[in-house]
């Protein structure tokens, strides 16, 4: 069996406009970053806007294990890092602030 | 690591474990969540997606060279850089495919060598000769309909990754069928030539496009399985019945008939009935006796030994070695 079409995967990122964040649209073989790029440009460029795109070797990345997903979930409320966690802005009516707070 | 197929341990009945695995996997499953590459699956699951996934990549792939071929002989040229794009983007499917193939642990390597090789499958209707443009315009609209069909449905599996790739094919698909409504439209309000050019290919392709979403539910080996594992949510059947409760109506609506005498609308179970294909000659066709079985292959095998060179040059370039010019055929 030959082996020359079996490269390294490089996972693709691309950005649609400027100021807008990078987003993970697939993957492609590669032999190195130029030519993912090359690659990438044809499977994921071909229609939708993109100013930029990232592409990074796969095995580069490290990522949790789906069975760990309860390392984020809360244990405790933490509504109390969120506004809607408060109750201001019927306190500032109270004490005659009738602006937006 | 990311994304790594990862060889599940006790994954086949009989394994210690394996009952108590497989129905938190089936209970998930049932609940509509997303089976992702890390996650333990049924063995069985695996080698059915793997086994699914590899013949729609070579589908797409296979896809491109009936249509691919009339490239040089497009009637217009809007009509040509449709037809490029349409071909570019089946090839890029067939990649995207063989990625999302390639997170349950078969690499794209063997998959590429199985179909050059003759070894694995690729849809029935690819396996016909495409002999005069008005067989270009119904690939594009009937065979991309029926496939959207097939992968909207897919698209809302349970395997992740598949999914995944299904969404962004879908997407694209819809300027295929689009355009081939368009083309078909042109012929079918054109002149008489190119009106009896239409119902001439809509004559030949009948048969594979009512085999096109496999053997009726009578036959089906595997769709019980495939149902309850969520990788399929309809029955060929019922694909069937979608495919020709939407577009039977288009086709009459143009003025085309259809060559089958037992086609009718049952008004009582609102069904189409038709006559049920030749399901020996399907696997007879599907397993490479097609009437344009060798040709398609060997345009494959002609395709990557001639770009032989290509991956020569990358890798070459990649060891930081001289990079070797193509050499004559």
């Amino acid at each position: 069996m030959s082996t020359d079409t079996q490269w390294r995967v490089f996972e693709v990122f691309h950005q649609q406009s400027r100021g807008e964040p990078h987003i993970h649209v697939g993957s492609v073989h590669a032999t190195d970053g130029e030519s993912a790029l090359l690659m990438a440009k044809e499977q994921f460029g071909r229609r939708q806007a993109c100013v930029n795109m990232w592409v990074v070797p796969a095995d580069a990345i490290t990522e949790t294990a789906y069975e760990d997903a309860d390392i984020f979930e809360h244990g405790t409320d933490k509504s109390y890092r969120e506004a809607f966690g408060y109750e201001t802005t019927k306190r500032a009516r109270a004490i005659g602030d009738t602006r937006d707070i | 690591m990311m994304m790594q197929p990862t060889r599940c341990t006790n994954d086949k009945p009989g394994d210690p474990g394996y009952e108590e695995h497989l129905a938190a996997f089936e209970a998930r499953v049932g609940r509509g969540d997303k089976v992702e590459p890390g996650d333990w699956m049924p063995c069985e699951y695996r080698q059915q997606l793997i086994r699914l996934i590899h013949v729609h990549a070579n589908s797409e792939i296979c896809g491109a060279l009936p249509e691919g071929g009339w490239i040089p002989h497009a009637p217009t040229f809007k009509r040509k850089l449709a037809l490029c794009a349409k071909v570019q983007d089946e090839v890029g499917h067939g990649q995207l495919l063989y990625r999302a193939a390639e997170t349950l642990g078969k690499s794209r390597e063997e998959m590429i060598e199985e179909l050059i090789n003759g070894k694995a499958k690729y849809s029935n209707v690819f396996h016909y000769h495409a002999k005069t443009w008005a067989d270009v315009c119904v690939i594009a609209w009937l065979i991309d309909a029926a496939a959207i069909v097939n992968q909207t449905m897919m698209a809302d599996g349970s395997y992740g990754p598949y999914g995944r790739a299904l969404k962004r094919i879908c997407y694209e698909e819809a300027f295929h069928l689009t355009h081939g409504y368009d083309m078909c439209i042109s012929l079918a309000t054109g002149s008489k030539v190119q009106r009896e050019m239409l119902q001439d290919a809509v004559n030949r392709w009948w048969e594979p496009i009512m085999m096109f979403h496999g053997p009726s539910d009578k036959e089906s080996k595997h769709t019980e399985q495939l149902m309850k594992w969520r990788i399929k949510l309809m029955t060929n059947d019922e694909q069937r019945q979608t495919f020709l409760k939407k577009y039977l109506p288009k086709m009459l609506n143009l003025g085309l008939t259809v060559p089958d005498p037992n086609l009718h609308f049952d008004e009582a179970t609102k069904e189409w009935r038709y006559t049920e294909p030749n399901w020996k000659r399907f696997l007879e066709v599907v397993r490479g006796n097609g009437p344009a079985s060798a040709l398609r292959l060997a345009t494959r095998r002609m395709a990557h030994e001639e770009g032989a060179w290509v991956r020569r040059a990358l890798a070459a370039a990649q060891a930081g070695d001289k990079v070797p010019m193509p050499t004559a055929a």
